[in-house]
This record gives C-alpha cells, sequence and structure tokens, in this order.
C-alpha cells in the first residue's frame, strides 16, 4: 500500500514526509494511548499512584461480575434504541433527500449539518434546558391543552435515547444517502413491470439493494451511542448508564484505573468484531451484489 | 386484429410537448418497430404503454380495453429495458423468476416455467450466476427471458441491442424474431437503427419530433417513404427537384428537373400542373454508363470524385454539371469483378424508368 502510494505521487520527498507527518501523528496519538491502556487493564489498581505492578487478570474477571452485567445490557439497551430510532427515521429521510431536486437536498443536508457546528455537549446542555419540567416542550404541550401538568422529560431512558438520535442522526443518514444514490432508478421501474407492488419493490429491491448503507449507518450510531457518557449525565437518571459512564467512573470517581482501561479494552473490542462483520458482509454485497433475498423475504 | 392501440395521444414534459396526437394500432403477433432519431419520442410511447408514463391526452387500449389509468404493475405486458435492469441482487434464476413470484404462481411451476425460458435464451447452465458475471449479450438474454417467462400480451423492447458489438448484435437480431415467431407474442420495438428496423420488423413506424412520419412494411418504407424525412432517414436516397409539366396517362407524369432536363416519372400520387415535387431514387437504383466518344447516353453528365470499396459494392459519389452530387453503388458482378472508376472520370448518370419514387414536396398527411 505505502509503496503504491509513494509509486502515484509525484515527488517521492515529498510523499515520504508527508506519510511519516501522518504516521507519527498516528501513533503518538492512537497507537501510544491504546497501548497504554491496553498495559494499564493488566496492572493492580492503586488509590494514589492509579496503577501498580504486579500484572493481573483481575480487572477482566470483575467485568463478569452481574452488577456490570446489567450496566452493559442497560447500556446496550439505550445504544440499540437509539439506532433503531435513527434508522427508523433516517431511512425515509435519505430516501426523500435522494429523490429531490439537487437545490432542495443540498438544502435539507446543509440544515442536518448546521447543527453539527456547536459542540454536542452544548447542544446536550440546550436539550435538558427544552426538556426541563418547566422547559419549551412541557410549555408548548400544556399551551396546547394536551397535558395539565408537566411530564417528567428528563432523567429517563427516554430523555437519553432522544438525546442520543438527536446528536447521531446525521450519521445514520448520510451513508443512506449514498446507498440511495447508488440504487438505479430503473430496477425499480423493472420490479413494477414485473408485477411487483410498492411493498414488495421496497422489501424486495431497496431494501437488499441499500443494505450496505444500513449496516454502515448502524455501526456508525451504535458504536458512539455506547460511549457517549454525557449524553446520559445530563439526561438520563441513576439507572440509564452507557458502557461511557462506566468507564468515565471508572477513571474519574472510582479511581481504578485497571478496571476502566478494561472496559475500553472491551469496548475497543466489541468496535472491532463489528467492523469486522461489517467488512465481511459489505464483501458478501459487492461479490453477489446483494444479500440473499432469502433473508429479507 | 389489434392488440395495442394508442388515439390521439398527448404528452408533455415541463411544457414541452413530446408527443402530439400520436395514433397507432399494432396487430396481434407482429413484430412492430418504432424508428426514429434520438429524441423523437419513441421511447415516450413504449413507457406509456408500460405505464411508466400517463398520456396527457388520448386513449390506450390493450385488446379494446382502455389501459391508460392502469398501473404498470398490472399491465399485462412486460419490458427488456436498454440498460436491462437485472437486480444485481439475485441470481440468473432469480431474475427470471422474479415476476412468476410476484404473480404468485406455485413454486413447482415456477421451477418449470424459467427453466424453460432460460433454455429457449440457451442460458439453462447459468441458472447460479451473478449478472456481474455475464457478458453484455448474456445478459440481454437474461432480460428477454425474464420479460417472456411471464408470458405477456407484448413485448416491449427498449433500444436493447444498442450496447452490444456489431456481430452480436447481427446475432441477437436473428434470435429475438426467431424468438418471436416460436412464442408468438407481439413485440414492439424501439431502435434509432433503421438497418435493425428493416431486418426484424414486419411493419415499422417512423416518428420525427413526436409525430407519425409513416407506417408501413419495411419494403414499404423503402421503397415509397412518404415524404422527405423518411426518404433521407432510412438509408441513403438522391434526391432531385422538379415541376410537373403535364400529366400523362398511366399514372405518369412529364417533370422539368431543376438542374435541367425533363423526364417521365410514374408516381401513386396525384399532382397538379406545375406542381413541386421530388424524385427520389436509392444509390442502387442509379445506372452509371462510361460514354464513348462522340455519343451522348441519356441521363445526366457527371464526374466521378469518390469511389469506395466496400466489399459487395462499389460506393461512388459523382457530381453532376449541376453541382449537385449523387451516390451510386453498383453491386460487382461476375464478369467483371475489377471493374472499378479512376477520380473525376466522366459518366452518364440515369436510371430505369419506373424505379423512380415521386413525393410532392408540400406535407403530406400520413396514411
Amino acid at each position: 500500500m505505502l509503496r503504491t502510494a509513494c509509486v502515484h505521487l509525484r515527488s517521492p520527498l515529498f510523499s515520504r514526509t508527508l506519510i511519516a507527518i501522518t504516521l507519527s501523528w498516528l501513533g503518538i496519538f492512537v497507537l501510544t494511548p491504546h497501548l497504554l491502556v491496553m498495559m494499564t487493564s493488566v496492572l493492580t489498581p492503586d488509590t494514589t499512584n492509579f496503577a501498580v505492578w504486579p500484572l493481573t487478570f483481575e480487572a477482566y474477571t470483575r467485568l463478569w461480575e452481574p452488577l456490570y452485567a446489567t450496566v452493559f445490557l442497560d447500556s446496550l439497551y439505550l445504544s440499540v434504541t437509539a439506532t433503531l430510532f435513527c434508522l427508523l427515521l433516517g431511512y425515509p429521510f435519505a430516501y426523500l433527500l435522494s429523490r429531490l431536486g439537487p437545490v432542495w437536498r443540498n438544502v435539507l443536508l446543509f440544515l442536518m449539518i448546521v447543527p453539527f457546528w456547536t459542540n454536542s455537549l452544548i447542544r446536550t446542555y440546550a436539550l435538558k434546558l427544552l426538556m426541563g419540567n418547566r422547559g419549551l416542550f412541557n410549555d408548548l404541550l400544556m399551551g396546547l391543552g394536551l397535558i395539565d401538568s408537566p411530564i417528567q422529560m428528563l432523567y429517563s431512558g427516554f430523555a437519553v435515547t432522544f438525546g442520543l438520535v438527536y446528536i447521531l442522526f446525521p450519521f445514520m443518514v448520510l451513508p443512506l444517502i449514498s446507498s440511495f444514490d447508488n440504487l438505479d432508478k430503473t430496477l425499480l421501474e423493472a420490479a413494477r413491470d414485473l408485477g411487483a407492488s410498492a411493498a414488495q419493490r421496497f422489501w424486495r429491491i431497496i431494501v437488499p439493494l441499500t443494505m450496505p448503507g444500513i449496516i454502515a449507518g448502524c455501526l456508525i450510531v451504535f458504536l458512539p451511542a455506547m460511549g457517549m457518557f454525557y449524553v446520559a449525565d445530563l439526561l438520563g437518571g441513576a439507572r440509564n448508564l452507557l458502557l461511557g459512564n462506566l468507564i468515565k467512573n471508572q477513571f474519574l470517581v472510582m479511581r481504578d484505573w485497571p478496571f476502566g482501561s478494561a472496559l475500553s479494552v472491551t469496548l475497543i473490542l466489541m468496535m472491532f468484531l463489528m467492523l469486522a462483520v461489517y467488512a465481511r458482509a459489505n464483501r458478501r454485497i459487492q461479490r453477489k451484489g446483494g444479500l440473499d433475498d432469502a433473508n429479507f423475504a | 386484429m389489434s392488440v395495442i392501440q394508442l388515439s390521439k395521444v398527448s404528452k408533455r414534459f415541463g411544457g414541452q410537448e413530446v408527443l402530439s396526437a400520436l395514433s397507432l394500432s399494432v396487430r396481434q403477433g407482429e413484430f412492430f418497430t418504432i424508428l426514429g432519431p434520438s429524441g423523437c419520442g419513441k421511447t415516450t410511447v413504449l413507457r406509456l404503454i408500460a405505464g411508466f408514463e400517463q398520456p396527457d391526452e388520448g386513449h390506450i387500449k390493450l385488446e379494446q380495453t382502455e389501459i391508460s389509468k392502469t398501473r404498470a404493475e398490472f399491465r399485462p405486458v412486460n419490458t427488456v429495458f436498454q440498460s436491462y435492469a437485472l437486480f444485481p441482487h439475485m441470481n440468473v434464476f432469480e431474475n427470471v423468476a422474479f415476476g412468476l413470484k410476484m404473480a404468485k404462481v406455485p413454486k413447482a411451476e415456477i421451477r418449470g416455467r424459467v427453466e424453460e425460458a432460460l433454455a429457449m435464451v440457451q442460458l439453462k447452465d447459468f441458472s447460479d450466476r451473478r449478472p456481474d458475471q455475464l457478458s453484455g449479450g448474456q445478459k440481454q438474454r437474461v432480460a428477454i427471458a425474464r420479460a417472456v417467462v411471464n408470458k405477456p400480451k407484448v413485448l416491449l423492447l427498449d433500444e436493447c441491442l444498442s450496447a452490444l458489438d456489431y456481430k452480436l448484435r447481427r446475432q441477437m437480431q436473428i434470435e429475438l424474431k426467431q424468438l418471436q415467431r416460436q412464442l408468438g407474442i407481439t413485440f414492439i420495438y424501439v431502435t434509432h437503427d433503421q438497418e435493425e428496423a428493416l431486418s426484424m420488423s414486419d411493419r415499422v413506424l417512423v416518428m420525427h419530433k413526436g409525430s407519425v412520419q409513416q407506417i408501413g412494411t419495411p419494403r414499404e418504407i423503402y421503397e415509397a417513404p412518404s415524404n422527405l424525412f423518411v426518404a433521407q432517414f432510412i438509408g441513403e436516397i438522391n434526391v432531385f427537384e422538379g415541376l410537373v409539366e403535364a400529366e400523362l396517362p398511366d399514372y405518369s407524369y412529364r417533370v422539368r428537373l431543376a438542374h435541367g432536363g425533363v423526364r417521365e416519372v410514374r408516381s401513386d400520387f396525384r399532382f397538379a400542373q406545375g406542381e413541386a415535387v421530388h424524385i427520389l431514387l436509392r444509390p442502387e437504383d442509379l445506372r452509371i454508363h462510361y460514354p464513348r466518344t462522340g455519343e451522348s447516353p441519356p441521363g445526366f453528365q457527371g464526374k466521378v470524385i469518390e469511389r469506395n470499396y466496400t466489399g459487395k459494392t462499389l460506393d461512388s459519389l459523382i457530381q453532376l454539371e449541376s453541382g449537385q452530387q449523387l451516390r451510386a453503388s453498383e453491386f460487382f458482378d461476375e464478369n467483371d469483378p475489377d471493374f472499378d472508376y479512376r477520380i473525376n472520370e466522366s459518366v452518364w448518370v440515369d436510371w430505369v424508368h419506373g424505379w423512380e419514387h415521386v413525393i410532392p414536396q408540400r406535407p403530406t398527411e400520413h396514411a
């Protein structure tokens, strides 16, 4: 890979410098921290020095305690729910965008991207204000006469899911749009011509052919959702924990760095596992042009 | 009996009229070709019949039933798309089975019919292949099998051979024609390739700017074009302008040619005295004589300015004294296989009386 990259750039010195900068950046800011985390995860916890010798796998055995399994499942539940809602909202949105003219499409994309210029932590605080007992949402509902007293929205699984969907929505939409753009519209005409109803066209043509976008979108939403501790911190109650909260607490509250690191390593491994599954699925789709009909019939 | 009938169908896209009051009638079991230059609206006609577009005005009837409001998925017609539009996520078998599956045909019957259709297009052993593992010609055959397996009342083919190379295209033309005879299904074929249209069709409709120019058998279209557009679009043609001087018995007229000389011509059209006409002659209908010194054969004098050897014919470009250029095409004959022209050689051009086709210069109503 590196060699071919060199060949294609004109000046070898220039390209080598670029590659060296990139590699050292990755080495210093990506590889080294990960190695440190991995190392810490097999050390012994210590309240003053954070982590000390000797090596031990105790942190990893603690992962299997029922308490953490519960936190993990809760976190999984919140992230999966958020991912599903992103998909349910993002899929029709991406479909709509792909059918609009270039002007409207760019306007809508722009509107979706604009909030990204504000830090997501700040936006989460804003969401907290909106969802409070005297926030805009409750005021609006009461003003419309739909409810008599404010609904408790904050500090619930609902609030966390809402926050996650709000922040991660564009990550679902972007890969879906590219999938819809690649979808050849004559295939839908061909399916119509062969007698397929709208529902049949959707399930048998559109869904299988946009599957790469669906999988990519779900992964890019699900993986960060597991780690977005500040969303759960600000919007969730005591029980609505994400894996990210658990990790943060180990480092900042419990001062148990090895256990926090072990949790981080677990999260990283999960990501790798899912990326591997995605890569496999993608290869399969590219080889066969789609997933098997039977799986989606 | 007509299976498809369009009457006074108009279609506009964004204010632009693509079809204007177009009428046509396709007979049961015929190979009907819609021929025209790109942008003439021929594909729109096909899409109206398939149901992908709705006419702004007019009626579309399938076997006497009005179908212009029927949705595409409920019309008993199938389309072979220009890009084939095979489903990339299904193998050949699943592609061909798709229509039957949608029609809820029992599984066992689907298997039999799909295999039969694949055998018909000589792709029996390709059921498990994915579309991207097929060549252009094979994709073409799958697309045809996928359509005919549903036993449609009419098969619509949209320029579906245009992506193939010349040799394969010739072969597929023959196969399509055979398939059509074998199945007895009405084919409506859209193309801009006049050679293809002439060689495959029972009848050809020539279209230009959204309206019908002529409907007829390939022979009628070629030998008796109804107007100058048809004449010039189908094959090559030489055009002489002239004025009718007098009507003679037996459908003949005496015509004074624009560049001099008077000819007697025959025509199926009726002309008034003084009317402007076009005299049309195909390159192969011209006769070329070498004048011997002092001799003055009938016809027009000119000189050869270009000659092309094409294998079976010698095609030449001859410039008359008036400046008009004519294309002539002569078959080699056994007695004179080496026959050729020198550039600038003097020749006389003539034609056999009665081989000309004379049409009025005024716009004509098509039959």
